[in-house]
This record gives C-alpha cells, sequence and structure tokens, in this order.
C-alpha cells in the first residue's frame, strides 16, 4: 500500500470533515477546503497516471499494461473449504481504463469544485452541497479502481445515493425532490438486476474478482474462469451466462441512462448545474460504460449476443435521445437528452468491438469518447450554468443574442458544440470518428444510423447555440446579462483546452480491448462522411435559428402529431406512469390489498373476535360469590361421584 | 342398647347435607361458619361409629375425631377474626357484598 490510498482517503475525510463540521465553517472556507482536498487528489491522479503510462510502473512484459494491484484487503469473507476465493474485499486496481478514469474524474470533479465555489455562492446548504461533492468523487473514484465486482457494486450504490443527495439539493423545491426520488428508484431497480447478475456469476464462478473474470485464452478463445464454470449450462433455452452477463449489463443501463431506463437522467437536471455537469454528464452516467467495458473480455468471449443487445439498445437510445433534444426548450434538458444519446454512441462502439489489437478498436474508440465526452460535456453543462446564472432561466424563450454579453462563455460553448458536433481538428471528431468505423466493420445498419445520429447531435447542438446566443434578443428588463465571475470561467477555459486538444493524444496506445497498445488511423471515407453530415446539420441549425424567423414553427406543425410526440419524449414518461399507477398500484396492487384486508386481516379479526366472544360468554363463571363455587364444586363432585360408582 | 349402624350413618348424612344447604344458602358469614361446624360434625360422627362399629379393638377413629375438634376450634378462631376484620372493613358480613379482594 502506497499513496494511492490517498485517492480514497481524502475525499473522504473531507466529506466527513465537511458534513460534521460545515456548520461551524464559513460557506467559504469549506468550499476553499474542499477544493484544495480535491486539488491534491487531482495531483496525485495525475501523478499516478504519468507513473502509469510513462515509467517502468506500468509496463509488463511483451509491451502490454501492467494490471497493478496497490491494495487489497478482505472486508467481507465468505470463503469455505468449497469456495475458497469467495471474499468481498476493498482494493484498487490500477490498469489503463481506471487510470484514465481517474483523471477524467477529479480533472471534472476539480472543475466543478473551482466552479461551484462561484455558481453557488450565497445558497442555502452550500457546506452540505460541498460536503456531498466530496462524497461523490470518493464513490466514484471507488467504483473505477474497484478490484472486484461486489466492490463496484458498493461504490455504485454510494455514486447513487449522492446523486440523489445532489439532485434533491434544492429540497423546498416539489419538483427537485421528486426528480431525486425518481432517478434515485428508477437506478435503485436496475440496479436489482445488477445484483442478480452478479449474484449468479459469482454463484458459479465462485469468486467475485475482476482479475480471474476477465482471465482469458486467446487461442482457445475463451474466458477461462467463466468458461470452464459456466460454460454450456442453459436455463430456460438460454445460456446462463448470457442471462447473467445481460441483468449485469442492465444495471449499467440504469444508471447509464439507456432507453428504457433513461426517463430518470432529464429530470435529474433539477440539481444544481455543476452538480449536473459533473454526475449526469462527465462521470456518474458513463459508469454503465464502464462496467461493461471492465467485464468486456468476458461479454466477448462467452456472451456475443448479449454484446449485439448492447449495440443495438445503444443505436435505438442514441437515435431516440437525439430526436427528443431536437425539440426540447429547457436549455438544459437538451444537453441532458444528448447525454443520454452520447452515452448510448459509447455503447454502440462496445457492442461492435471485437477483442485484441485492431479489432477492438470499438473498445478503444468507446474509452476515447468517453473521456472526451466527458470533457466538452461539462464544458457545455458549466456554460449553461453561465448564462443560468445571468438570465435566471432555463428557458431558450429567455435567452438570445447573449454573444454580446458572455464573450468566454460564447467562446467556450462554441468550442464545445463543435467537438460534439465533431468537427476537426477538435476532439469529439476522432472519437467520433473512431466510433463510427468501428461500426462500419461491423454493422452496417448502426453505421448509419449513428452517422445520422451524428447529424442530428450537430442541429440540435447549433439550434441551441445560434438559440442561445444569436438569434434575437429578447427584452433583458431586469437588468442586462453580464459574465460570470472568474471562479466560474476560469474552469470553463481549462476544460475547453482539454475538448481541443484530447483528440491527439495517441489513445491506442494506451487504451486497448488486451492490453496491448496498437496504431490507429483517422480513416477518411468515414471521417468526410460524418464532418458533411455534421456540416449539414450545422448547416440546418443556422437557417432555422440564427435569426428569428417563423421556419422552424411552420416545420413543426407540418409534422404536427411527430413533433408533439418528440416533445413529449414520446410519451415515455407516461407509460411508465400508467404501468407504476395503473397496472402496479391500481391492478395488481388493489388486489393484494384486498387480498390482505380482507383474508389475512379477517382471518386475524377472528382470531380475536372468537377469543374474545369466548371470553365475554365465560367470565360469568368467575363472579367472586363463593356460594355460587362452592354450589359448583359439590355438584362437580356428585358428579364424579356419580360417574365412578354407575360407570 | 344397640342401635343399628344405619341409624347414625342417616344421621350424619342428615347432618351434613344441611350443613352443605346452610352453607349455599346462607348469606350471613356466621351462618356459612355454622354450616361447616356442622359438616365437620357429619364427619366426625362418621369417624366414630366405623371405629365402633368396624374396628372396637382400635383407637385410630376416635383419635381422629378429637384432631378434628381441635383444628375445627382453630379454625373458627380464624374464621370469626377473619368475619371480625371483613365487617370492620365493610361495616357488613353478607356474603354477596363480599366479592372483591381488592382495595
Amino acid at each position: 500500500m502506497d499513496y494511492t490510498i490517498l485517492l480514497l482517503a481524502i475525499p473522504f475525510l473531507m466529506f466527513l470533515t465537511i458534513g460534521l463540521l460545515g456548520y461551524k465553517m464559513t460557506p467559504k472556507f469549506s468550499g476553499l477546503l474542499g477544493t484544495a482536498g480535491l486539488a491534491v487528489v487531482t495531483a496525485l491522479a495525475y501523478y499516478t497516471a504519468y507513473r502509469y503510462f510513462f515509467t517502468e510502473f506500468g509496463q509488463a512484459a511483451e509491451g502490454a499494461w501492467e494490471t497493478n494491484v496497490m491494495f487489497n484487503f478482505t472486508w467481507l469473507d465468505l470463503s469455505n473449504a468449497n469456495r475458497p476465493d469467495l471474499m468481498i474485499k476493498i482494493g484498487m486496481l490500477l490498469d489503463p481504463i481506471s487510470v484514465m478514469m481517474l483523471v477524467v474524474i477529479t480533472t471534472v470533479s476539480l472543475m466543478v469544485h473551482i466552479y461551484s465555489m462561484g455558481y453557488m455562492h450565497g445558497e442555502e446548504g452550500f457546506q452540505r452541497y460541498y460536503a456531498v461533492l466530496s462524497l461523490f468523487t470518493f464513490a466514484m473514484l471507488g467504483l473505477v479502481v474497484a478490484t472486484n465486482i461486489f466492490q463496484m457494486y458498493i461504490f455504485w450504490e454510494l455514486v447513487g445515493v449522492s446523486s440523489f443527495l445532489l439532485i434533491s439539493f434544492y429540497f423546498t423545491k416539489p419538483s427537485a425532490v421528486r426528480a431525486a426520488k425518481k432517478a434515485f428508484i428508477v437506478t435503485r431497480f436496475a440496479d436489482m438486476f445488477f445484483l442478480i447478475g452478479i449474484l449468479i456469476l459469482s454463484y458459479y464462478t465462485k469468486t467475485f474478482d475482476f482479475q480471474a473474470l476477465t482471465a482469458v485464452d486467446t487461442e482457445a478463445g475463451h474466458a477461462t474462469l467463466v468458461f470452464n464454470t459456466m460454460g454450456g449450462k442453459m436455463f430456460m433455452g438460454l445460456s446462463v451466462t448470457s442471462i447473467a452477463l445481460l441483468l449485469i449489463f442492465l444495471g449499467g443501463a440504469g444508471k447509464s441512462a439507456m432507453f428504457p431506463f433513461h426517463i430518470w437522467l432529464p429530470d435529474a437536471m433539477e440539481g444544481p448545474t455543476p452538480a449536473s455537469a459533473l454526475i449526469h454528464a462527465a462521470t456518474m452516467v458513463v459508469a454503465g460504460v464502464f462496467l461493461v467495458a471492465r467485464l468486456f473480455p468476458v461479454y466477448f468471449f462467452e456472451a456475443p449476443d448479449v454484446l449485439t443487445v448492447i449495440a443495438y439498445v445503444g443505436g435505438f437510445t442514441s437515435l431516440f435521445a437525439a430526436v427528443i433534444a431536437c425539440t426540447q426548450t429547457d436549455i438544459k434538458r437538451v444537453l441532458a437528452f444528448s447525454t443520454i444519446s452520447q452515452i448510448a454512441y459509447m455503447m454502440v462502439a462496445l457492442g461492435v468491438s471485437k477483442y485484441g489489437g485492431h479489432d477492438g478498436l470499438g473498445f478503444t474508440a468507446s474509452m476515447w469518447h468517453l473521456f472526451t465526452h466527458a470533457m466538452f460535456k461539462a464544458t457545455l453543462f458549466m456554460a449553461a450554468g453561465c448564462i443560468i446564472h445571468a438570465v435566471h432561466s432555463n428557458e431558450m424563450d429567455a435567452m438570445g443574442g447573449l454573444r454580446h454579453y458572455m464573450k468566454k462563455t460564447y467562446l467556450t460553448f462554441g468550442l464545445a458544440c463543435f467537438a460534439i458536433a465533431g468537427i476537426f481538428p477538435l476532439s469529439g471528431f476522432f472519437s467520433k470518428d473512431e466510433i463510427l468505423v468501428a461500426a462500419w466493420e461491423a454493422d452496417k445498419v448502426l453505421y448509419w444510423c449513428q452517422t445520422f445520429v451524428a447529424g442530428l447531435t450537430a442541429f440540435y447542438m447549433f439550434r441551441l447555440f445560434f438559440r442561445i446566443f444569436f438569434y434575437e434578443e429578447p427584452k433583458y428588463e431586469h437588468h442586462t446579462p453580464h459574465e460570470a465571475p472568474a471562479n466560474m470561467w476560469v474552469p470553463l477555459c481549462i476544460l475547453s483546452v482539454y475538448t481541443v486538444f484530447s483528440g491527439w493524444f495517441p489513445f491506442s496506445k494506451w487504451i486497448s480491448s488486451d492490453l496491448i497498445g496498437y496504431d490507429i488511423h483517422t480513416h477518411w471515407p468515414i471521417a468526410l462522411g460524418s464532418t458533411a453530415v455534421a456540416l449539414l446539420g450545422i448547416g440546418i441549425a443556422f437557417a432555422l435559428y440564427y435569426k428569428k424567423n417563423n421556419i422552424p414553427d411552420r416545420i413543426a406543425n407540418a409534422c404536427n402529431s411527430f413533433y408533439t410526440w418528440a416533445s413529449h419524449r414520446f410519451y415515455i414518461d407516461e407509460v411508465y406512469l400508467f404501468i407504476t399507477n395503473k397496472i402496479i398500484f391500481g391492478g395488481i396492487c388493489t388486489a393484494i390489498a384486498w387480498f390482505d384486508r380482507h383474508v389475512i386481516d379477517g382471518f386475524m379479526d377472528m382470531l380475536g373476535w372468537s377469543t374474545n366472544t369466548i371470553s365475554e360468554e365465560t367470565k360469568e363463571i368467575q363472579s367472586g360469590s363463593v356460594q355460587q363455587y362452592a354450589w359448583l364444586f359439590i355438584m362437580g363432585v356428585i358428579t364424579i361421584t356419580a360417574l365412578a360408582l354407575y360407570l | 342398647m344397640n342401635i343399628p349402624v344405619e341409624y347414625f350413618l342417616v344421621l350424619s348424612t342428615l347432618l351434613f347435607f344441611i350443613g352443605v344447604f346452610g352453607f349455599i344458602v346462607r348469606k350471613n358469614l356466621i351462618g356459612i361458619l355454622m354450616s361447616v361446624e356442622l359438616i365437620l360434625n357429619a364427619v366426625n360422627i362418621n369417624f366414630v361409629v366405623f371405629n365402633r362399629f368396624l374396628f372396637p379393638d382400635k383407637l385410630e377413629g376416635y383419635i381422629y375425631g378429637l384432631f378434628v375438634i381441635v383444628v375445627a376450634a382453630a379454625e373458627t378462631a380464624v374464621a370469626i377474626a377473619i368475619i371480625i376484620n371483613v365487617y370492620r372493613s365493610m361495616k357488613n358480613i353478607d356474603v354477596n357484598t363480599i366479592k372483591e379482594l381488592k382495595n
């Protein structure tokens, strides 16, 4: 055990300190304390990344990346002679994807910490906010460095709790409370599948350990342990491995807001904007992607059918969310649907990926897109926060022409929009290009679908961009909008540096499905195709939203019913409400309640009633009248005597 | 003079049931106490009679009769003491009104 334990210990201590003693601190001090703690963690994470990728530390033999377990102590020992390895451990696993996640999480979290000093200034519960941010950072770091699937599950739930706490930060607002409950219940519901999946997997393999689970025999083409223990076992016509891995993916789908579990994410925007940037855009929602990536060899070798399901769920979700994003008017909701769509992109990349070398391009592309998306989406959210800060509204109608007032926000938001649209040479171009290449090599349908989504992405992002910064200025009656303070725009600028340059990192050298680096090249025909589609999207957005005109309304009217469906998010929330309220609560639960009230309660009531009645009837015997007792006694004696004599 | 044993037994049976009847119907505690004495005496007569007619050369029946008299005397003393206390606390010795041991 060395300094790496501090990566988890510092955020946790910050949470305890600010959470327990926060009421004694001034808000400013608690914010500075949290930020300082996180700055140390960030420095350590960068040092770890440096050490891993650039020194002996991360190099295994044969040019592959080492998987380092820094510490791994036993939390709960479930072993016996039959299953000697089954124990729940808490440890730290460093391999390329977890090191990359450390960098992503600490970077975005630090920026959010700094940004929140300005954004949350003067809010009630400032200390609480910082305490929960620290808790979230702790949980998220613990999740990505997990050495075993159960540790991941523990931190997975902790992440869910801190997400709940941050969404319900404005707990006096009923909508925020509702959104927090919705997010928690929906993700928890999905986590139930995750837990069942873990149980099935560990029942057969008798271990939770990732390294044991993902050990691969490439020549035989199997994930050794899983194949030996679960291979060929069937349940109801499906392979047990597929069932377990599908259930685990469903858990990931809940956190990553894949259809049909996506309903919680747009509502989660009720939380403070920087928290949305950190949790609901950059880090927590990619946990599902990370989970699939972590178990990727198992998925690939033992359950390729599940991987196909993942690819198609991702493809459908990305298209579905992108269409909805085009019709939303709340800028944070647009970004939320954009997030769903982009995460689905990563899922597609994982789903179409193969294993080893250049075949594992999808895996690399997925992690790369995760990195670049975290940076540009955090930028977009923070910029949106600046805008909301300036105009005090989330609605597009309250915005327009803001480029005159907020130069820095305008520039960074624009950069991030170009990045997410995938315009050369910004980061999104590279990662999205690799995803499309991987899709092209595996499945043409998904390729065309994702290319179309790339166009939609460009369209709705630039719709947002033009609508906010150009278009027609509304009347800013109370005050003119102004640029955000320095502690808000500085993190924005830092993140936009990543947004611009992270496409140039040699990701394929670092991250690959089999831990061996390889070379990739930009695939120009596909890149040009996607760029053309993106430019088309931008062009349409420009035509519709650069200046105020009535074309968008006319288009909306022309495809009236479809537009209504899309702007109501295809009524998925209503479907959920219908299922929960009408079918589950109204149908099944009413029947169960009737049964409980009448049959079960009735039986108990009958027992009580009969006992009571019998005692009412017989208590007269205990009259306290001595002579009555004597009378009964004598009659008894006579009866017994008579019986004794004549029987 | 030779009185048959049945006479004694009829007497003691009558005495016993008079006692039982008195025990059940009398409302006065003193009357109940007297009825109990009648029952005891009926039993005593049986002891003595059976000793006299069945085992004339033994003494156990007479001895038991004496015991019963002694015990009955002690019991009467205690019972009278209780009745006096009951009267003091309740101003009454009617058995129907004495139904509570509490208070």
